[in-house]
C-alpha cells in the first residue's frame, strides 16, 4: 500500500518536474497564430479591412473576430491563403469590402506639393520624405500602395500610379493558346522533329 | 583516353548545322544606325554615363555597370549617340528597354587600347578589368564572367572550356573554334590563371571534327597542358551541368553552382573575348552570330553589338515566305517581337522561321501519362507532374518536386505524343514563383518599416509626455520660491498671511450658506 502510494506521488513528482520545464523552455511570447496569420497578409498597412493594419487585422481573425475576405490588397488568393491556414472554407469577397485593385504606389507633384507633412505622418512605413515647408517625395521602393497619404493631402498632390509592365518585372503568361513566343518554340520544336 | 559519362535522357534532333558552315565567317558590313541596349546581361541594367549629341569613340564606355551582377557598354564604332531612350529590344516580352542609339561616322576610331601584362596584375584587377570591357557569357545565358570567376576564385580545379553547341542550327561556336581557335586557347588559359585551376577541358560534341582538329592544334601550337575532347552528340549536351556530369562525372547538386563541386565551366566565345579584353585591350564590341534557317545563304556573321537584326537577315538573303524570326536555337529561343530589334551579346544565333520549316503545331492534347518526357529528361525529373502542378497553379508543390533545377531544354515537350508546351507552363511557374518570392519579400520590409513607425511614434509621444511632467514639475518648483531661505521670522509672516486667508475664505462661505438659508 504505502508502495504503491510512494511510486505514484514519485511519478508525478517526475512528471510535473517535465511539465514545469517545457513550460519554461518552450514558452511562447504572444499567440503564434497572429504572427502566422500576419506572414500571410500583405504589409501595406491600409486599412480597407477596418482594422489599424495587419497586424490587428491578423490578431482580429486569430480571435475569430474578424473573416478572412476583408484583405482587398489580398486578392482572392490571400483569401485561399488565410483560409489553407485556419483549415475553414474559402470565402469571396463581402459587398462592404472594396475590389482588389492592380498594385499601384503613390506619386506626389512636386511642383504642388507646399510641404505641409501631412502625408508623412499619415505613412505606415515611412515611406515618404521632406521636411516643413521643403518638397516631399515618396520613395517608390518602400511605398505599399496604401493610399493613406491622398486623404490628408490639402493641396491633392498625390495620385497613385499602377505599377507598369517591364523587362525587370515582366512575368511568362500561362499558355492558354499556343501564340508569340509560345507559338514559336512550339513549332520550332515541331520543325526539329 | 579519358573516361566519359552519360547524363540522363536526352534527344536527337536533326543537327540542321551543315547550311552555316559552308563558308567562313563573314564580317556584316557597318550598319547606317546602331541600337545598343544598355542590359544586355544578366542582372542589374547598366547606368548611361554618355548623352545624346556627344560623339563617341569605338570602344568608348557608354553604360557603366551598376550593381554586383552587372557589365559594361560600349559603343561598338566611332559616331554620334542621338539618343538614349526606351526602345524594342530582343526580349520574349515585346517590351521596350533603355537603349542608346548610335550613328556611325564611318571612321572606326578607336579609343586608346591598353594591353594588360596579366601577370603583373592581380586577380582581382583583372576580375575588374574584364566587368569594365563587358564581358560577359556568350552562350546565350550573358552572364557577367567576372562574377562567375570571383564566386570561383581559388576553389576549382577543373575549367571546362564549353563547345559543344548541342542546339540544332547554331553554328557560332563551331566556326570561331574553327577559324580563331589559337585566342581561345590563350583567352581559356587567363581563365585557369584567374580561377587558379588545375586542368582545363574543353567539351566539344563529335560532330564537329574540323573544331575539334583545329583547337587540338592550337593547343599544341600553345604547348600548354589543355585537352580538347570529343564528347558525343546529344541534345541537351552543351548545358552546363550536363556537360560537367559528362566530362567529370560529378553531379552539381540541386539549388548549388558547379564550382561548390570544384568546377567552372565557361563559354569558348567567351574565353576569346577575355583574350581580346585583356592581351588587345579591346571591350566585347562584336560576337559571331549564325544567321540561318529559310534564308538563301545560311552563315556566320561578325556583326557589331546594336546591328538591326533586320540588317543582316537581308544579307544572308531571307526568302519571301519567312513569317517570324527566332533568336537562339529552335529548341530554346524565342520568337522575336520585331525584325528590327538590334543584335545583343546573347545573340548567338537568328532562324528565319518559315511554315514549310516550323509547320503550325498540332493542337494541345491531354496529358496521358506515358512518361516519355521522364525517360528524355536531363535533369532527372518528373516533367508530367511538374505540368500538372503548374497548370493547377500548385506552385508550392511544383517547387517541392524541384521545377527549378529545369533548365527548360524543350526535350519534354519535343517528345510529347500529346504536343503539350510542357515549358511554356514552367517558365510560367518559375516566374509566378518569383514573383511572389519577390512580394514576399516586399511584405516583410514593409512589416519592418510598420513595426518601427509605431515604435516612433509611441517613442515620440513617450518622450512628450516626459517632458511635459518634468517641465510641470519645475513650474511647482518655482511657484514656492525658495521656501527654505526664507528667515524664521518671514516664515512667521507667511504662516499668518495664510491664516488670515484661509479665515476669509471661511467667513465667505458661512454668508453664502446663511444666503442659502
Amino acid at each position: 500500500m504505502l508502495s504503491a502510494l510512494l511510486v505514484m506521488s514519485a511519478i508525478a513528482t517526475v512528471l510535473g518536474a517535465v511539465l514545469g520545464f517545457a513550460a519554461i523552455k518552450f514558452h511562447t511570447e504572444g499567440n503564434p497564430l497572429v504572427d502566422k496569420i500576419d506572414a500571410v497578409l500583405p504589409q501595406t498597412q491600409c486599412g480597407q479591412c477596418s482594422y489599424p493594419g495587419c497586424k490587428p487585422y491578423a490578431t482580429a481573425i486569430a480571435a475569430g473576430e474578424a473573416d478572412i475576405n476583408r484583405c482587398p490588397p489580398g486578392g482572392e488568393e490571400g483569401i485561399q491563403k488565410l483560409a489553407d491556414l485556419l483549415g475553414v472554407e474559402f470565402k469571396p469577397f463581402g459587398s462592404d469590402t472594396a475590389a482588389p485593385k492592380p498594385k499601384s504606389i503613390a506619386l506626389i507633384d512636386e511642383t504642388t506639393c507646399i510641404g505641409c507633412t501631412l502625408c508623412i505622418q499619415a505613412c505606415p512605413v515611412d515611406a515618404i520624405v521632406g521636411a516643413a515647408k521643403q518638397m516631399h517625395t515618396v520613395i517608390a521602393a518602400e511605398c505599399t500602395g496604401c493610399e493613406l497619404c491622398i486623404a490628408p493631402c490639402p493641396v491633392d498632390c498625390i495620385s497613385m500610379q499602377v505599377i507598369e509592365e517591364k523587362i525587370s518585372n515582366w512575368k511568362w503568361k500561362y499558355p492558354l493558346q499556343a501564340s508569340g513566343a509560345a507559338a514559336a518554340q512550339i513549332s520550332a520544336t515541331g520543325a526539329a522533329r | 583516353m579519358r573516361k566519359l559519362h552519360h547524363f540522363h535522357g536526352g534527344i536527337h534532333p536533326p543537327s540542321n548545322k551543315e547550311q552555316s558552315t559552308r563558308t567562313a565567317i563573314v564580317r556584316a558590313p557597318l550598319p547606317s544606325r546602331l541600337v545598343v541596349p544598355l542590359q544586355q546581361h544578366a542582372g542589374e541594367t547598366a547606368k548611361p554615363v554618355v548623352q545624346a549629341g556627344d560623339h563617341v569613340l569605338k570602344g568608348q564606355l557608354i553604360g557603366m555597370p551598376d550593381g554586383f551582377v552587372s557589365s559594361a557598354v560600349h559603343a561598338p564604332t566611332s559616331g554620334t549617340i542621338t539618343a538614349i531612350d526606351m526602345q524594342l529590344i530582343a526580349h520574349p516580352s515585346g517590351l521596350p528597354n533603355l537603349c542608346a542609339t548610335l550613328i556611325p561616322d564611318g571612321r572606326e576610331e578607336w579609343i586608346e587600347r591598353k594591353p594588360v601584362n596579366c601577370r603583373e596584375r592581380s586577380p582581382a584587377e583583372l576580375q575588374n578589368l574584364l566587368r569594365m570591357a563587358g564581358v560577359v557569357g556568350l552562350g546565350g545565358a550573358a552572364f557577367p564572367s567576372d562574377v562567375k570567376l570571383r564566386i570561383g576564385a581559388g576553389k576549382v580545379g577543373t575549367l571546362i572550356l564549353n563547345g559543344a553547341e548541342c542546339e540544332p542550327f547554331i553554328t557560332c561556336d563551331d566556326m570561331l573554334m574553327r577559324e580563331r581557335a589559337a585566342d581561345i586557347v590563350q583567352g581559356a588559359e587567363l581563365l585557369r590563371q584567374l580561377l587558379d585551376a588545375d586542368e582545363v577541358l574543353y567539351g566539344i560534341e563529335n560532330n564537329k571534327p574540323d573544331a575539334i582538329a583545329a583547337l587540338q592544334q592550337a593547343i599544341s601550337d600553345s604547348a600548354l597542358n589543355h585537352e580538347a575532347i570529343a564528347i558525343p552528340t546529344i541534345y541537351p549536351g552543351g548545358s552546363a551541368k550536363q556537360l560537367i556530369r559528362v566530362m567529370t562525372g560529378l553531379e552539381v547538386p540541386s539549388g548549388k553552382l558547379p564550382t561548390d563541386i570544384g568546377v567552372q565551366c565557361f563559354n569558348i566565345a567567351t574565353a576569346f573575348t577575355v583574350h581580346r579584353a585583356l592581351a588587345l585591350g579591346e571591350p566585347l564590341l562584336s560576337r559571331i552570330v549564325t544567321v540561318t534557317g529559310n534564308v538563301r545563304n545560311a552563315q556566320n556573321f561578325e556583326a557589331l553589338i546594336g546591328t538591326p537584326i533586320a540588317e543582316l537577315l537581308a544579307l544572308a538573303g531571307a526568302l519571301p515566305d519567312t513569317d517570324g524570326y527566332i533568336m537562339g536555337g529552335p529548341m530554346m529561343g524565342f520568337s522575336l517581337p520585331d525584325v528590327h530589334v538590334p543584335l545583343v551579346k546573347a545573340t548567338n544565333c537568328i532562324i528565319a522561321a518559315s511554315k514549310k520549316l516550323f509547320p503550325p503545331p498540332a493542337p494541345a492534347m491531354p496529358c496521358i501519362r506515358c512518361t516519355r518526357c521522364v525517360e528524355v529528361c536531363p535533369a532527372d525529373l518528373q516533367p508530367q507532374d511538374l505540368y500538372w502542378f503548374a497548370q493547377s497553379r500548385e506552385f508550392g508543390r511544383a517547387q517541392a518536386f524541384s521545377l527549378f533545377d529545369c533548365i527548360e531544354c524543350g526535350a519534354c515537350s519535343y517528345v510529347c505524343p500529346s504536343h503539350i508546351p510542357l515549358v511554356q507552363y514552367y517558365r510560367f511557374a518559375k516566374s509566378e514563383i518569383r514573383a511572389r518570392e519577390h512580394d514576399k519579400q516586399l511584405a516583410d520590409q514593409a512589416r519592418e518599416r510598420h513595426e518601427f513607425h509605431e515604435q516612433r511614434i509611441e517613442r515620440e509621444k513617450r518622450e512628450k509626455a516626459e517632458k511635459l511632467a518634468a517641465r510641470e514639475k519645475a513650474v511647482q518648483a518655482e511657484s514656492i520660491p525658495g521656501s527654505q531661505t526664507l528667515t524664521p521670522q518671514q516664515q512667521a509672516e507667511q504662516a499668518e498671511l495664510e491664516a488670515r486667508r484661509a479665515h476669509i475664505l471661511e467667513l465667505a462661505k458661512s454668508e453664502v450658506e446663511h444666503a442659502k438659508e
